[in-house]
């Protein structure tokens, strides 16, 4: 075994070393004389950063109001076993995907699967616009939060959570169209959250983003552990914790509480758009990938039963004081947590720090998931054009900003919001990771070179099992509920509202979204992009002598 | 609480929470190193 060590080290120190001599080799000869080396791609400064950026990627606001009451829906404590089926049949599995294409090809999502395969690419860009639509919304709901988080101290909404959020803080127009008639009170938020945002954008992967995720991530975990202790503790949290636990067997033979579970795994651990693509190509080379994702995987599904645990938990207690069942009051998305938080905010003992530890905890996983989700696109743009860091940050992130801010804090916002998160989960990330399974495992067949990626540095080996759940398991079950989403959205308008709207902005962003790809991965890579990167060929030369040996 | 929201409660812990500790078993068992590849390798799964 000992001996097993040293070769193996031996091995890592040897390939370390050519692929320092091949970078300095292509310097050497690009220019005729020795210069200073390229500059490298970011990388987290180490593993621990990366799991904790990942998890913070993964811990969103879907993680706080989705999951308790999707459980609920599907069978309380029955939906752990189809939940469970779905994280390690797809979820895990996807993620290593993504982490093998990202860590192997080392890039941003178009740049890693271009080089997987030049018809590839195009599935990269759909991502990457797929990410512009959420940031754009994303942010919108973390200003929100920042405000509630202050609104909790006074209880600013009253005795109306509803008529205040609707009417005095969102100011929502009755008419559903795009205007901009701009609301102060969203906007100035608004800005405050993309100020903070681009500035850890600027920072990069080691000071903007490992930082950022390094301090609100703990934050997060202990704030949301003093707020789900402070629940069970009220009046009724019993009845709620009931209402979450006790099992529904028979939505077991439900196929769509399976479809629930799998499509919330999918969206819950930020799988198949981009982002965990786009960080393990931050990864150093030697990084147990599979090891890593396991933690990650693991604490988003912690993470979540603790969020059951003390969104039930106040729920009860709002039925307990309003005389009702669980069943009435609870709510999932922006009902829960901007009605009926509220309402429990203010009846219970120390409510107002209930608030600041809920809106406070929306804030903290807002902003780790925000970022990521922007990194996708800066990723992007810096390995297209060759861009430095702060200028690619800048570049994308500003006129992001902008567009957020002139199409949200209006009294139409949120319509607008409502209606692009609902077709672009179902048509941008579900779409898209169905087509990337089926053009990677069946089309490309990129699957056993992948396992070899990931089984050379990794802890826990993928192969067969692997193979099977992403080329045969993954397939069908995102094309179920695609084929579920596009016929319920088919069959009658969504909300309700005008038809030109959702021809706009729901299927005509969704189907812009692959026009747009199409048109930008036509563009040609510029001879200052990364796709000719000396620090990758060299790191290619280098596997490639190793593998000979 | 009733009895079976109690077995069910402690069954998501276990399992969620659990998976995650022996999670993280593993990875401290692999410690970061950039010289040497993992030694002892899990069951393929």
């Amino acid at each position: 075994m000992e001996a097993k060590h040293e070769t193996n080290r031996a091995n890592g120190y040897n390939a370390a070393h050519k692929w320092v001599n091949v970078v300095c080799m292509i310097n050497a000869s690009s220019s005729g004389a020795p210069t200073a080396a390229p500059v490298g791609r970011e990388t987290f400064s180490s593993r621990k950063l990366f799991i904790l950026s990942a998890i913070g990627s993964a811990v969103g606001l879907g993680n706080i109001w989705r999951f308790p009451y999707v459980a609920y829906e599907n069978g309380g404590g029955a939906f752990l076993i189809p939940y469970l089926v779905a994280l390690l049949s797809a979820g895990i599995p996807l993620l290593f995907l993504d982490y093998a294409i990202g860590h192997k090809f080392r890039g941003s999502a178009p740049l890693a699967y271009r080089r997987l395969h030049r018809s590839a690419e195009v599935l990269g860009w759909w991502q990457v616009l797929v990410c512009f639509i959420i940031a754009i919304y994303y942010a919108v709901i973390i200003a929100w939060s920042g405000m509630y988080t202050w609104f909790s101290v006074t209880k600013a909404w009253g005795g109306d959570p509803g008529g205040f959020f609707t009417g005095d803080f969102l100011q929502v127009s009755e008419s559903i169209n795009v205007g901009f008639n701009f609301v102060p009170g969203v906007f100035w938020p608004l800005l405050v959250t993309w100020a903070v945002v681009i500035g850890i954008m600027v920072a990069g992967v080691n000071k903007g983003i490992s930082k950022a995720n390094a301090i609100f991530l703990p934050l997060l975990v202990v704030m949301f552990i003093i707020l789900v202790v402070q629940s069970v503790f009220l009046p009724g949290a019993v009845d709620g914790l009931n209402a979450f636990f006790t099992p529904n067997w028979e939505a077991l033979g439900d196929p769509g509480v399976w479809a629930a579970a799998y499509g919330h795994i999918f969206f819950s651990l930020s799988v198949a758009f981009g982002i965990m693509v786009t960080y393990s190509s931050y990864l150093k080379r030697k990084t147990d990938l599979t090891g890593s994702g396991m933690v990650v995987g693991f604490a988003n599904s912690g993470f979540e039963i603790l969020a059951g645990i003390g969104v039930f938990a106040a729920l009860g207690f709002m039925a307990h004081n309003a005389g009702s069942t669980v069943g009435e009051v609870a709510v999932p998305g922006i009902g829960l947590a901007f009605i009926a938080f509220p309402t429990i905010v203010s009846a219970a003992p120390l409510g107002a720090l209930m608030g600041v530890l809920f809106f406070g905890s929306l804030v903290f996983a807002g902003i780790t998931s925000l970022i990521s989700i922007l990194e996708v696109i800066v990723a992007a743009v810096q390995d297209k054009l060759g861009w430095s860091r702060v200028r690619a940050s800048l570049a994308v992130s500003i006129p992001v900003a902008f567009i957020s801010l002139l199409l949200f804090p209006t009294a139409t916002g949120l319509y607008l919001l409502d209606t692009f998160d609902a077709f672009v989960n179902s048509f941008g990330i579900l779409a898209g990771a169905l087509v990337a399974v089926i053009l990677i495992a069946w089309f490309l067949r990129k699957l056993p070179m992948l396992s070899d990626h990931l089984n050379k540095v990794s802890s826990v080996r993928m192969r067969t099992t692997w193979i099977a759940l992403v080329s045969v398991v993954a397939p069908l079950v995102l094309g179920y509920i695609l084929y579920n989403e596009f016929a319920s959205k088919i069959a009658e308008t969504y909300e309700g509202y005008p038809v030109w709207f959702i021809g706009v902005f729901g299927w005509g962003m969704a189907g812009a979204l692959v026009v747009g790809a199409l048109l930008l991965t036509l563009i040609p890579w510029s001879a200052k992009s990364k796709l000719n990167d000396p620090e990758y060929a060299a790191m290619v030369a280098a596997d490639e002598a190793e593998e000979q040996r | 609480m009733t009895p079976i929201a109690i077995v069910m409660m402690i069954i998501a812990m276990v399992t969620v929470w659990g998976g995650l500790i022996l999670a993280l078993i593993n990875l401290v068992r692999h410690p970061e190193d950039e010289g040497h590849l993992p030694e002892t390798i899990a069951r393929e799964l």
